[in-house]
């Protein structure tokens, strides 16, 4: 007999068209009440000029360092060699050749452009894009080992671990994470910085302050995270661990930590999603993160609307694709 | 090989739980040692006590000359030396049978990959389960798990076997394929001491059997002895209600 696949037939609720119809009506609605009203407060959109934002050419000047004279260009593929000689010295600079602003024999004084191209540099919301992305990974990075190495002093029976993380945990998850990161920045970095410099050592940036803001704020969560899905996996197998010899640290390492893993990866992504979020609040110490890049784009183009419109698409990007990764993951551990 | 003077355990849960009460025993090399009693008589904590996964109060406990209770005893070296086979199996749901089988000969015996694959093969070969090597515990039958489990402690190999109910958890068709591996244990030489309700495998393969009730031992001695001419009132009570 033949035995085709047929797929169960889609049940759907009565009048499922014209609902469909409704919902689409009902968002374009919203998004044309919006552009009306901006229209009636007489906004321009400009989205044409939102690429500069992304990635823009520029031009490049190469400049000449010495006074003197164009003494010689010659054409070598697609650079030119110039050289300009001055009193005693001569300096030859190697310049793509479509870009020659000079002439054989010109008076040069140090400044003087001698030649330009064209490079495409990366946009004020992408070098910001890439900012976010360092703070929170770096900030994941730390994180993890925080709450790995907080989440076991946790469940430890000795009671300074215990009770040191205890408080740790109750610090962070009862302040907001703004109070948190002035702190860092304002109070903890001043006397960090002042005692560096008293060993003749550099400060430590903006930049540095925020991870660790980050990474003790996400670490805290994560430490709960990783305490609960340790006690999540049942006391036989770390009995039978220990009865076959092993010692505390391999019945972690092998048993608890691998079966664990995979109850605490939901969550944890969960608060991965969060961080990328909450780093738009290390604008307010100077980190030109996506967020503040975006601001300052608003500020210099007078086109807000357009760039935080694009700065939500920007996160929705971010938590989106690593929601996906976070899944695609999942299923890799999934027991077999 | 195993001495065992007046140990005591109490817990507080909150309420206090005499779970042993100088508890006193005595177990040879070879010798295959049923324990028996009322759930609740303290027979899983007198087996955990063994190979201190239950700290005993006070007491001496004395594995192949070793003081399990000194505080400078590395316990791990001991319970390498201690197999333990529980009633719930608590085999490893992460890893193969075989990884659950090679994995604590790597890491704690320090035995190179091809000297652990070759034990594993034995081991699963005499446990009657070689076409399972690559599969996940969880597709197994309890009867198969339960096997692998005692593989697992087999691979360590150990001087002493605790078994605590190892087939309570086990549906009836499956609880013989277990017993009979046990059986070739005890025939091998195996110094064993069992929990167990299988009165017929007490009858068969132990040596000795201690009764246990309300934290105490109360009575020890032979098979035959036991099963036809108890002394005390609480074993025969017991009898008749499991016989
Ligand atoms: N980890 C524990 N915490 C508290 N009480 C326990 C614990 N383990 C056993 N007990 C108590 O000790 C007594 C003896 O238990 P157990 O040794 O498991 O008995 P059996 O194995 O003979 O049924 C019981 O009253 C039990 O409730
Ligand atoms: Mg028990």
């Amino acid at each position: 007999m033949e035995n085709t696949l047929k797929k169960p037939p889609i049940i759907r609720p009565p009048h499922y068209n014209l609902w469909v119809t409704v919902f689409v009506v009902f968002i374009l609605l919203i998004i044309g009440s919006f552009y009306y009203s901006t229209q009636r407060i007489e906004y321009i959109w400009r989205w044409n000029r939102m690429p500069i934002y992304f990635a823009y050419l520029d031009i490049v000047k190469i400049t000449s360092e010495i006074d003197g004279e164009v003494d010689d260009i010659t054409l070598d593929g697609k650079d030119a060699h110039i050289t300009v000689k001055g009193m005693g010295e001569s300096e030859t600079y190697t310049v793509p050749a479509k870009g020659v602003y000079v002439e054989d024999g010109e008076l040069i004084s140090p400044g003087d452009i001698l030649a330009t191209y064209e490079k495409w540099k990366p946009g004020l919301l992408i070098i910001g894009l890439w900012v976010t992305l360092e703070l929170s990974l770096m900030a994941t990075i730390f994180g993890v080992i925080i709450g790995v190495v907080g989440g076991l002093a946790r469940i430890s029976s000795n009671p300074a671990f215990r009770w040191t993380v205890m408080i740790y945990v109750e610090l962070i998850r009862g302040s907001p994470l703004m109070v948190q990161i002035i702190i860092w920045y304002f109070v903890l970095g001043t006397v960090i910085n002042d005692i560096l410099s008293t060993y003749g050592l550099g400060r430590l940036s903006a930049f540095w302050y925020g991870v660790a803001s980050l990474s003790c704020f996400a670490g805290a969560y994560v430490t709960e995270i990783v305490r609960a899905g340790i006690q999540s996996i049942h006391r036989g197998q770390t009995e039978a661990a220990r009865s076959l010899g092993m010692t505390y640290a391999q019945s972690m390492r092998y048993i608890i930590l691998p079966q664990a893993l995979r109850s605490i990866l939901p969550p944890l992504a969960g608060q991965f999603i969060s961080l990328i979020k909450d780093s738009s609040l290390l604008g307010i110490i100077a980190i030109r993160e996506v967020t503040k890049a975006a601001r300052e784009a608003v500020t210099a183009s007078l086109q807000p609307f357009e760039l935080y419109i694009m700065l939500l698409l920007l996160y929705l990007v971010l938590t989106f694709s690593l929601s996906m990764f976070v899944q695609y993951l999942e299923r890799r551990t999934a027991i077999k | 090989m195993i001495d065992v003077k007046h140990i005591h355990k109490t817990f507080y849960v909150p309420g206090e739980v005499k779970a042993l009460v100088d508890v006193s025993a005595s177990i040879e090399p070879g010798e295959v040692v049923v324990v028996c009693g009322p759930s609740g008589s303290g027979k899983s904590t007198f087996l955990r006590c063994l190979n201190r996964l239950e700290r005993a109060d006070s007491g001496h406990i004395i594995i192949d000359g070793i003081d399990v209770l000194h505080p400078k005893t590395n316990i791990n070296k001991v319970r390498a030396e201690v197999g333990m086979v529980f009633q719930s199996f608590n085999l490893f749901p992460h890893k193969t049978v075989f990884e659950n089988i090679a994995l604590a000969q790597h890491v704690v015996r320090k035995r190179s990959k091809k000297e652990c694959a070759k034990k594993t093969a034995f081991l699963l070969d005499k446990v009657g389960i070689s076409d399972k090597s690559a599969a996940y515990p969880d597709n197994l039958s309890g009867g198969q798990q339960q096997r692998v489990a005692i593989a697992r402690a087999l691979a360590m190999d150990p001087k002493v076997m605790l078994f605590d109910e190892p087939t309570s958890a086990l549906d009836p068709e499956m609880i013989g394929e277990v017993l009979e591996v046990m059986k070739k244990l005890a025939q091998e030489g195996m110094t064993m001491v069992v929990v167990t309700h299988e009165m017929g495998f007490a009858r068969e393969v132990a040596d000795r059997i201690i009764f246990m009730d309300a934290g105490g031992i109360v009575e020890v001695g032979p098979p035959e002895h036991f099963f036809t001419n108890p002394e005390h009132e609480r074993t025969k009570l017991f009898l008749n209600q499991i016989l």
